[in-house]
């Protein structure tokens, strides 16, 4: 399905990715890990499309389409979602009526007809039970306002509502307590299908404990260096990162 | 100087054909020039009674004596009044045959606003066919009002078929010296719309000059009267969305309010005027003196404006708070991009005992852009308990425009109570990309972040206006961002 090869990219000369490989197939979760500064964040930025990220060699496709052209909306209307580490804030702007406006605008890119308000209402409901997000957020404006556990959990309930093929979650976990650590991760679990994919971005093992991955990468210095399965995440928890990074070296 | 009119008419027509103007309509339009001949050959031309020319003379003699502000928030363009020319007769000649011939700019913007075909004619003056569909709809409009009482016509009707009501309360709400622009106008204006709503009668519509048969042509010094009588309402839209082109620069219009006892007025704008090329050449100076007075008590006048045109924008729709208990508001979206400029807000007086009013001013700056907020909050010494709150926010898109404010309070009264808020906040590149990132594209994305911003005051307009107003917010800011 999403297929990463040889990608370098950067901001303003600076090369952060260099040479990142890999391959989501799907009905997968990938679990991307590494220290501060590995270019976990780029990542996710440069798939959705970013602007200011340069990419400079390298190549990115969904289901063999080329994402690099395309605008981040486009991106977006073919299945890519981030979940964004720090959601914006837009004033007066009601979620409600800006998830309706993402979701027309995507069913329209496909060539499908716009919800009717009973449906979209309809739809809207069956997934904030879901993702069990607070029907009185819905209503109100985007994210203003909101704590941060609430944003968090708001960019989940508008994955459940763009149901995308690809899903990126950049640090969704950051500024989480448990519970609703496990709230966003229960509906993510409840999202999970064949038919689509997870690549969850995180600093802590924490996490994959609720989301349990079928892969863990370790990304450093821009590029993948390791990859395991799940107990590779518990091992990274115990020893840091140190090892990895010897271990390239030798 | 005095002058016999028919040597006057004899000699204006010999001016015309002395500047070869066009043969065919010799008597239709006033050379350029303005002296006591111009307001009485005016005067003359819409067969007006003696005490009004005799108050057009004295707002004249009022415009003489004065200068042109200097405390404005911008470079006051060399307005030259002896270049204009004051008369024009309606035309009920259109410009074009067909729509083949207009702007295809125009045309494609009249389609976003998704405007009828019929209207589109109307309003780029194309000839239009013997039937047309708002000609009846005013003619139907107009019996129904007239049975309850209701008079909405234009002023020259008015002065004609209503002395006494426009001479009771012409200009005393702005008399003829308030300021240059408005003697201007009380000397010279062309026609307007005129108003009354009897005792107790609740206006079934929204008014609109759009419904008002004779409307064209009268925009360049436009008078409004509107008068709500005890425990009357009426809601009035004026302007329209779609782009209105025209050839004078200078507009001076004049709005008159008078709300009586437990009345409401609530009155609507919706500004698109041409706001000149993108050096902003030829766009239209809007300088426009609008004020209402809540003369009884509990009365309420509430302004709302959405203001997206012309190259200057300069007005402060004012509100005097007489009557005890009444009640003012102001909501206002100002939209300046490329070189346009806008100075305007509200002034609310309060006189009255419990008076209370409430001021939402949005502006939203984008290209070179320049947005002024400009209010004063007065309260007398009489004005027990009175309160007002003022709300005014700013965005800027970009970062060569800006946003000012300039917020004026005077109180003579312990009791009051005063807010004010403001804030000011840019368009960010996060936000445009956070909606991108959901499949929106970036057009998109500003429309609905200045619809947000400029909701509260939308939400004051009345439905369809409504509708057509956010399309005209994103239709202004095209192509601003990105």
């Amino acid at each position: 399905m999403l297929s990463i090869k040889n990608l370098h990219a950067g901001v303003e000369e600076k090369e952060i990715l260099k040479g990142l490989n890999l391959e989501v197939k799907p009905g997968e979760v990938h679990a991307i890990m590494g220290p501060n500064g590995a270019g976990k964040s780029s990542l996710a930025s440069v798939l959705s499309g970013r602007p200011n990220y340069e990419v400079t060699e390298g190549s990115v496709t969904l289901d063999g389409k080329d994402l690099l052209e395309m605008s981040a909306e486009d991106r977006a209307r073919e299945g890519v979602f981030l979940a964004f580490q720090y959601p914006i804030e837009i004033p007066g702007v009601s979620n409600i009526n800006f998830l309706k406006t993402a979701l027309n605008e995507i069913r329209q890119y496909r060539g499908l007809e716009p919800l009717t308000a009973k449906e979209f209402l309809a739809l809207s409901k069956e997934k904030q039970k879901l993702v069990e997000f607070d029907a009185k957020l819905v209503n109100r404006s985007l994210n203003e306002g909101f704590s941060g556990g609430e944003k968090k959990r708001n960019e989940i309930f508008q994955l459940a509502m763009l149901d995308p093929k690809i899903a990126i979650l950049d640090e969704t976990d950051s500024g989480l307590d448990i519970d609703a650590l496990r709230i966003v991760s229960r509906g993510v679990n409840k999202l999970r299908n064949e038919q689509n994919a997870f690549i969850i971005i995180t600093h802590y093992q924490r996490l994959l404990d609720y989301i349990v991955p079928d892969f863990v990468h370790v990304l450093s210095d821009g590029k993948i260096v390791k990859t395991g399965d799940k107990n590779l995440a518990l091992t990274l928890e115990e020893k840091g990162y140190d090892w990895i990074k010897e271990e390239v070296a030798s | 100087m005095e002058n016999n009119s028919t040597d006057f008419l004899e000699e204006i027509a010999g001016k015309e054909y002395e500047h070869g103007f066009i043969t065919d309509i010799p008597m239709d339009i006033l050379p350029p020039g303005l002296t006591e001949d111009t307001i009485r050959f005016i005067s003359q031309k819409k067969n007006e009674p003696e005490w009004l020319l005799e108050w057009r003379l004295k707002a004249f003699r009022s415009f003489l004596k004065m200068d042109l502000p200097g405390w404005q928030n911008f470079t006051m363009p060399d307005i030259d009044f002896q270049a204009i020319s004051y008369y024009a007769a309606p035309s009920s000649k259109a410009k074009y045959d067909s729509l083949d011939q207009v702007d295809p700019e125009l045309l494609e913007t009249f389609k976003k606003l998704g405007i009828p075909l019929s209207e589109q004619k109307t309003l780029a003056g194309v000839a239009v066919d013997a039937v047309f569909d708002s000609v009846s709809v005013a003619t139907t409009y107009r019996e129904e009002l007239h049975k309850l009482g209701i008079i909405f016509c234009s002023f020259g009707e008015a002065v004609k078929e209503h002395p006494e009501l426009v001479k009771q309360y012409l200009g005393s709400v702005v008399p003829h010296s308030d300021n240059i622009f408005a003697a201007l106008n009380a000397a010279v204006f062309s026609d307007g719309s005129f108003v009354y709503i009897p005792q107790g009668v609740r206006c079934p519509m929204e008014l609109s000059t759009y419904f008002r048969i004779n409307a064209q042509n009268t925009g360049q010094f436009e008078r409004t009267l509107i008068v709500a009588d005890k425990g009357a309402y009426v809601s009035y839209l004026e302007g329209c969305t779609a782009p209105m082109r025209d050839e004078n620069q200078l507009h001076a219009a004049v709005v008159e309010i008078v709300v009586l006892d437990n009345a409401e007025v609530k009155y609507s704008t919706v500004q698109n005027w041409y706001p000149g090329d993108s050096e902003g050449k030829g766009g239209i100076y809007n300088f426009v003196t609008k004020r209402g007075i809540c003369k009884g008590a509990n009365a309420v006048l509430s302004w709302t404006q959405v203001e997206t045109g012309s190259a200057i924008t300069w007005k402060y729709p004012s509100v005097i708070l007489q009557g005890d208990n009444s009640y003012g508001e102001f909501y206002s979206v100002a939209v300046t991009k490329g070189k346009q400029i806008a100075d305007t807000g509200t002034k609310i007086y309060h006189i009255g005992a419990n008076t209370r009013s409430r001021i939402i001013s949005k502006g939203i700056s984008a290209g070179n852009g320049q947005n002024s907020y400009r209010g004063l909050v007065q309260i007398g010494a009489k004005a027990n308990n009175a309160r007002n709150f003022t709300q005014c926010d700013s965005m800027l898109i970009g970062d060569r425009c800006g946003a000012h404010t300039f917020p004026y309070i005077e109180s003579k009264n312990k009791s009051a109570t005063l807010e004010h808020e403001a804030t000011t906040s840019k368009i960010g590149e996060d936000q445009i990309f956070y909606l991108n990132a959901r499949g929106i594209d970036t057009e998109k994305a500003v429309e609905l972040i200045v619809n947000g911003f400029a909701k509260e005051v939308l939400n004051q307009l009345p439905m369809e206006f409504a509708v057509e107003a956010q399309k005209l917010l994103a239709i202004s800011l095209e192509g601003s961002v990105g």
